[in-house]
């Protein structure tokens, strides 16, 4: 098994590139045994390239494969399937779950593995007609779910479960396989509620305190300096950083991933919030709105935004803040009444809002946000086109894309916001998540709305690119006079942009203090009402 | 916030409509026809050896997530050739049975990979593909039976040829095989023939059905059914095991079709097949079972409904309107009508399910609010 001196995983002078955009160079870091490496790095940075080689990904492969060795042992190994991977011993829990929702959560675990006897019949027509060993199936489940250190009910079905417990069965599936020695967790904290969370950090000591090495990526730093033995810091393909996590802080990291001092904004409103205008008129008038978005019920909520300001929206996650535009917009059910303008808005009708001229930026971009294999140029023009009949040109009946005119916006977001890409014909799918959310922006710009909802705009983006997204939002914001409600799970980041903040807590409104206030404050509204 | 989970009238009546609805049309038919308690009986016993068999082979494919399948017509073709050739050697009795099975095996097998390997490439329109695969293999089955059969394939005996000398008659008589196995250990009981061993087929093939689910084959094809791209990322092969689905179906299906024309004595050649599909998939329905989910329960209830309006819708119609036909146009028109209702009340409750929590929002929301109004 393990020789002295010789690293569970090696990865040597790793290169890759996409279509000759070189977005890794010369990798090398080493892994051992029983070791959690925290990875980090801006959006783009090449993080889930990476591993995407170290699981042997179809998607490598297709691009020319990469240069460089992996080692595992010492032995130099490329997979070609993830399945490969998983013989080797590598697991991976990918951001989206991969469960079978009517199974419980020990027929997911051991999903496809699962334990079998023989009988009569499968020894004449084959393997699979052996019958299902139900009790070494709990038996085994049970011992993956001791091992992750976590309680989750091994008998409940994958639908019914809240969603922190789907994300420890997709662990606990990782944990049941005996030949486990590397496990890649992706972001795995980013749907779990901060109880969770806590949860899970303690379970990945516990893992490797069974010998089990984990990489561990997240965009939550705090988290890696709790559980992490080594930081590996990615920046535009290059690792800059490799150091023991007891040398490192999260001011260091954050450093080290931009390359770039942070302002130090982070801590304090970036500039002076503007005084409160309370003669503004009420622009949008939310009463008694309920919203069934599962994982984020509202549960009436009564608010009046004001005409020209930035509004927040704040409160932990699963509270039902994210809720709140979803139901406006009519993407989820919802009831009550929302008035815009003196005007009432029909819910559920999410053509009629548009028309009404309010715009929405999705915190799910790939779901909801982009057409992810149209080029940026027709994801930005795209809704502008259909609903305001901009960027067309008319002959007698005849209406036609006016090609000029699209590709002119787009060029103008793409360095407004400084979108990483070869050109603005290339499709939104081969941009990295940071910048994805970049060209949803622009789209939402491109519609020129008078009120714009914005949801979760920095999920899952770096540093530097939050603070440019932030900053083109308020821009807009002030330039335009466009009203912009912003939902964020990130408290700093609503008081450095909005004026006003109203926390949700159980599906309600707990309360909406200016920006200003202390964290204290915003910190206690947030628990008040939680279910 | 607790749901509640008392009893919940609308819900239980908007879940079972199709089954209710047929249980008020047989309670309503049943005195007006005059059938006698012991006649009604013994029907639908005899019916429900000759049809069970044929239904419980939809269950294997709707577990994999393939919906209904239309493509168990295969499979009846497939009985129907092997039976052609078991008359033609003059096989009769139960080893006539036996040996049309065996033979109905390769054609089930390669019809069902056929229809198995073209489901594949359309996933999520088995349905309808299945229904016009029945057409089309209908035009071959009609090619080898009518021009191939007794020019290409032998066929010896004169009397199921046409005259011209090649192709089969319009119908073949299976008078030396009719109800051969029905008749095998049955029982009398106050009038009521009871077809004990077509009924230990059935128990047994219950038996399977309840045994294969519990197998990894079956495992695998659940978790197909539910969610095709995480079962592929498990390493399970999702094509392979929904083309099994369907050759598992498609070769009970023959068995069915045979014990079904057996004890019915003839067959019609070329049109014994064509409604077969429709007719066990409107009785699954009746049972209650939907396009996603079926159990052997929905096969007993259904076809006991199923074939109790067809005996005594023809009687009631005489009863109500002199005209015995009516019968036959209600079965026809109430098993499409049956199949739309089910497919349409399929999406319409995966609404339902997705408004339900709004409106327990809203009531929530109303209750707080009269609450807080009185205190």
């Amino acid at each position: 098994m393990t020789n002295n001196g010789t690293p569970l995983l090696r990865m040597q002078n790793i290169k890759k590139d996409f279509f000759g955009n070189q977005v890794l160079t010369d990798i090398n870091f080493t892994l051992e045994a029983g070791q959690v490496l925290g990875l980090c790095g801006e959006n783009g940075a090449g993080k889930s390239t990476l591993m995407k080689i170290l699981f042997g990904m179809d998607v490598i492969r297709e691009t020319g494969g990469y240069d460089g060795d992996v080692l595992l042992n010492g032995q130099k190994t490329e997979f070609k399937t993830p399945f490969d991977a998983l013989a080797a011993g590598i697991g991976m829990v990918h951001q989206e779950f991969s469960l079978i929702p009517g199974f419980t959560a020990t027929e997911n675990i051991l999903l496809n593995r699962e334990p079998k006897k023989k009988n009569v019949i499968s020894e004449v027509f084959g393997d699979r007609l052996n019958t299902l060993d139900y009790k070494e199936m709990d038996r085994r489940s049970g011992e993956a779910i001791r091992k992750m250190g976590v309680e989750i009910d091994a008998g409940m079905t994958i639908s019914s479960m809240p969603v922190g417990h789907k994300q420890f069965t997709e662990i606990a599936r990782e944990l049941s396989k005996d030949q486990l020695k590397l496990l890649i967790l992706d972001e795995p904290t980013a749907v779990l509620t901060e109880k969770e969370a806590e949860a899970l950090l303690e379970s990945i000591r516990n893992m490797a305190a069974q010998g089990i090495a984990v990489i561990f990526i997240t965009h939550r730093l705090h988290e890696i300096l709790a559980v992490c033995d080594k930081v590996v810091v990615m920046r535009d393909g290059y690792v800059v950083k490799d150091v023991p996590a007891a040398e490192a802080s999260v001011s260091d990291i954050t450093r080290w991933m931009v390359g770039r001092e942070v302002q130090k904004a982070a801590a304090a409103p970036a500039e002076p919030v503007r005084a409160e205008n309370r003669d503004a008129r009420v622009v949008m008038s939310i009463r008694n709105l309920w919203v069934d978005m599962p994982g984020e019920t509202v549960r009436d909520v009564s608010l009046d935004i004001r005409d020209g300001e930035i509004f927040g929206i704040g409160g932990l996650a699963g509270q039902g803040k994210l809720g709140i535009p979803n139901g406006i917009m009519g993407l989820y059910q919802a009831g009550g009444t929302v008035e815009f303008d003196g005007k009432p808005i029909q819910l559920n009708s999410p053509r009629k809002c548009l028309d009404a001229s309010l715009a929405f930026v999705s915190e799910d971009r790939r779901g909801v946000g982009l057409l992810l294999d149209e080029s940026l140029e027709w994801n930005v023009a795209f809704p502008a086109m259909q609903i305001q009949n901009k960027f067309l040109k008319k002959y007698g009946p005849v209406r036609w894309r006016d090609e000029k005119a699209i590709h002119a916006v787009t060029k103008k977001y793409i360095d407004a916001l400084e979108i990483k890409c070869t050109s603005s014909r290339q499709n939104a799918r081969e941009l990295s998540g940071g910048n994805q959310q970049k060209i949803c922006l622009a789209k939402a710009f491109a519609l020129e709305p008078r009120f714009l909802f914005v949801s979760e705009p920095t999920r899952g983006i770096d540093v530097g690119a939050k603070a440019l997204v932030l900053d083109a939002l308020k821009r807009f914001n002030r330039e335009s006079g466009v009203t912009v409600v912003m939902i964020s799970s990130e408290l700093e980041e609503l008081r450095q942009t909005c004026d006003r903040i109203a926390i949700i807590s159980g599906g309600q409104v707990a309360g909406i203090l200016p920006a200003a206030d202390s964290s204290e404050d915003f910190g206690a509204l947030m628990v008040s009402k939680v279910i | 916030m607790k749901l509640k989970k008392n009893f919940d009238g609308l819900d239980f009546l908007q879940n079972n409509l199709v089954p209710l609805m047929f249980i008020i049309i047989c309670a309503v038919c049943i005195p007006l026809s005059g059938f006698s308690a012991s006649y009604l009986i013994n029907e639908i016993v005899t019916r429900m050896g000759r049809n069970i068999f044929l239904i419980l082979s939809l269950l294997i494919p709707i577990m994999a997530g393939m919906g209904l399948n239309f493509g168990m017509t295969l499979g009846a073709m497939a009985g129907q050739v092997a039976l052609i050739f078991v008359t033609d050697w003059q096989i009769w009795g139960i080893p006539g049975v036996v040996l049309a099975m065996i033979l109905s095996v390769p054609v089930s097998v390669l019809l069902g990979l056929l229809c198995g390997k073209l489901m594949n490439m359309a996933k999520g329109r088995e349905m309808i593909l299945g229904y016009m695969m029945n057409y089309f293999v209908t035009g071959l089955y009609q090619l080898v039976v009518l021009y191939f059969m007794a020019s290409i394939i032998p066929i010896r005996h004169a009397s199921i040829r046409l005259p011209r000398g090649f192709g089969i008659r319009t119908t073949v008589n299976l008078a030396n095989m009719r109800q051969c196995l029905d008749n095998e250990f049955a029982i009398l009981y106050k009038g009521v023939k009871i077809p004990v061993l077509n009924f230990i087929i059935i128990g047994v093939m219950c038996l399977i059905i309840i045994w294969f689910r519990r197998t990894k084959l079956g495992q695998d094809m659940r978790a197909v059914g539910q969610d095709m791209e995480v079962a592929q990322a498990a390493g399970i092969n999702v094509d392979r095991t929904r083309i099994i689905s369907i050759i598992i179906s498609t070769v009970f299906a023959g068995f069915g079709q045979i014990i079904y024309l057996q004890n019915i004595g003839n067959f019609p050649t070329y049109t014994a097949h064509s409604q077969i599909g429709m007719f066990c998939i409107a009785a699954l329905l009746v049972g209650g079972a939907s396009v996603e989910k079926a159990s052997i329960g929905n096969v007993f209830l259904g076809v006991i409904l199923f074939h109790t309006m067809f005996i005594v819708a023809p009687r009631a119609g005489v009863a109500i309107t002199g005209d015995a036909m009516i019968g036959e146009y209600f079965r026809v028109f109430v098993s499409y009508g049956v199949i739309t209702l089910a497919l349409v009340m399929y999406e319409i409750k995966k609404r339902r399910a997705r408004s339900q929590g709004g409106e327990l929002l809203a009531q929530a929301q109303r209750a707080r609010r009269e609450g807080g109004a009185q205190s």
